[in-house]
């Protein structure tokens, strides 16, 4: 079993364009959706949902009964999230180190509903996704879970392929989104904050010992810059899979609810299928 | 003031709309780049640096003579940052969220604090603007220290203008929280409409005053406009797709060099969101 999670560094570059099309051309797989913050793979995959769970977070909460107002919990507390012996729900990051510290042992750590994911069924095959709550934490925790539930799907049902639709950034999500793959396809495009994304997120890859490809898309907007992105893999022995055109295309196929391999069969649907060729190989 | 420029998808031109807007604006502008995974903003606004520093958090290190491997630190950690594995302790510094809290469960005081470098804040100049930076280092996983940091950096006699990560989750809220008014940034694509609709529901939550900017606004379909009129919320501005501004952001250069008719634009978004913060 081969696992292929598809990042960017910057987002918006084509990675969602991108996993939905592997999904469509890949044999025997099964897709998760590692954006957990802002999932899109649903609007091109059509999902219907067999399984729900609750993600659940903590969160401190005071008992304002008990509370002496001694101030320990405001003076431990790293995230600010303590005032006026109330506590912030949204900068509380759930540590439980004012709880600990209580001598009154009026604060308690709650658990709360963070987020919800899901198992469902596509034409495609599984799909495990995931949504964050709003303004909630460790998104780095939920993606772990997908990966996981995913990870076992394809063992259960003998996939040859987990293919992951990861997040934008180098942050925690991301790192989870890396832990354990195969390859990486990195989604890049000829802008200089593309390149000067890519470079960082390739880095992350490196760190982690993460083996990545790049792909270009709307390579043709700016030849100079594809021109850069491909000097900088090839000193950094990161192998080019492709490179995809601009067309406008993509995004009738997106406002149609289809990946772009299902809905047309141009010159980026052709393209993408060489990346895939190529990733599949690795 | 403190206008903040969000969305909750990526690449729909937050970085585009905050810079373009700081360069139009008569004021005394300062410009916070709080994307500090992937910043940009300084490929557009070329400032000079004339400080840079590095931000150090506090983890924890284990003085393994003293540790008897009792555990309370790893069943402790909510970030999974420790682990007891046999006579060992196992500690993953880019996890941990730096919270103290096993320093201060460790029954055998064997565990004090260090520091280590989180990332780089950098300060400078773009003509008139005051510009300020965060980068995480590469293989960090948690940013909002640096994003608290680099809001503390700000001076608040200026116009503050935030660029904030895509997303929904902490370091978005770490981002825009206490701004007075929020600019989010779609594009009218199903994606677009999606991730909007999530960003609509940050700045509820938060109470912040938003209204948004359509971005490519002839690509896609009209339901983003329908959405918005429906939930009774302001489109403040549209920028079309063009070919002239596909290639200007290409090569790091603003709307407003490219196109000087933009400078207006921008001017009259500031005015609108005035008039809206005055109601």
């Amino acid at each position: 079993m081969k696992q292929i999670v598809v990042i960017s560094g910057k987002g918006g570059t084509g990675k969602t364009v991108i996993s939905a099309s592997f999904a469509s051309l890949a044999e025997k797989k099964v897709m998760a959706d590692c954006d957990v913050d802002a999932a899109d793979l649903h609007l091109l995959l059509h999902p219907t949902v067999k399984e729900e769970y609750d993600f659940l977070g903590k969160v401190a909460r005071i008992d304002q009964e008990r509370c002496t107002q001694c101030g320990r919990c405001q003076e431990v507390c790293r995230f600010e999230a303590i005032s006026d012996f109330t506590i912030d729900p949204v900068s509380c990051e759930g540590c439980g180190v004012c709880a600990y510290v209580c001598p009154q042992k009026a604060i308690e750590m709650v658990e709360d509903v963070s987020g919800k994911w899901f198992v469902s069924e596509t034409k495609y095959g599984p799909l495990v996704h995931a949504k964050l709550g709003i303004a909630e934490e460790n998104s780095g925790k939920l993606v772990s879970l997908v990966k996981q539930k995913a990870r076992q799907i394809a063992e259960e049902e003998g996939c040859e392929f987990i293919i992951i639709d990861g997040p934008p950034g180098i942050g925690c999500p991301v790192i989870a989104s890396l832990s354990g793959v195969d390859v990486a396809l990195i989604v890049s495009e000829p802008t200089l904050s593309g390149i000067h994304d890519l470079e960082r997120v390739a880095g992350v890859a490196h760190h982690f010992g993460v083996r990545s490809l790049v792909c270009i898309n709307k390579y043709d907007l700016n030849m100079e810059n594809s021109q850069q992105i491909e000097e900088f893999c090839q000193s950094h022995g990161i192998e080019i899979a492709g490179k995809i055109p601009f067309d406008s295309t993509v995004t009738e196929a997106m406002v149609c609810g289809k990946s772009i391999v299902e809905y047309s069969d141009g010159k980026v649907s052709r393209r993408i299928k060489e990346v895939w060729e190529k990733v599949k190989e690795v | 003031m403190v206008v903040s420029v969000a969305s909750g998808k990526g690449g729909t031109g937050k970085t585009t709309v905050a810079v373009n807007l700081a360069l139009s604006l008569e004021e005394n502008v300062q410009f916070l780049d709080c994307d500090v995974e992937e910043p940009n903003a300084h490929i557009f606004l070329k400032p000079k640096i004339t400080h840079a520093r590095s931000l150090s958090v506090l983890v924890p290190k284990v003085d393994e003579k003293r540790c008897t491997y009792c555990g309370k630190c790893a069943r402790f950690c909510s970030y999974n940052a420790i682990a007891i594995v046999k006579e060992k302790v196992l500690f993953f510094p880019e996890l941990c969220h730096n919270c103290g809290g096993c320093t201060i469960v460790c029954p055998e005081k064997a565990i004090r604090e260090v520091k280590r470098p989180k990332g780089v804040i950098e300060e400078g100049r773009s003509g008139k603007i005051r510009f300020i930076k965060g980068e995480l280092n590469v293989g960090e996983a948690v940013s909002p220290p640096l994003i608290r940091e680099v809001k503390r950096a700000a001076d608040e006699d200026f116009l503050t203008i935030i660029d904030v990560p895509p997303g929904t989750s902490c370091p978005v809220i770490e981002a825009v929280k206490e701004s007075d008014f929020c600019l989010l940034v779609t594009e009218p694509t199903p994606f677009g409409l999606n991730d909007l609709i999530l960003a609509v529901e940050v700045m509820r939550k938060l109470k912040i005053p938003f209204a948004v900017v359509i971005n490519r606004s002839d690509i896609g379909d009209g339901k983003v406009e329908e959405y918005c009129e429906k939930e009774k919320i302001p489109i403040l501005m549209r920028i079309p797709m063009d070919r002239r501004i596909a290639t200007a952001y290409s090569k790091g250069t603003p709307i407003v060099e490219e196109i000087p008719e933009y400078r207006e634009k921008f001017k009259e978004l500031y005015e609108k969101i005035k008039q809206m913060l005055s109601k």
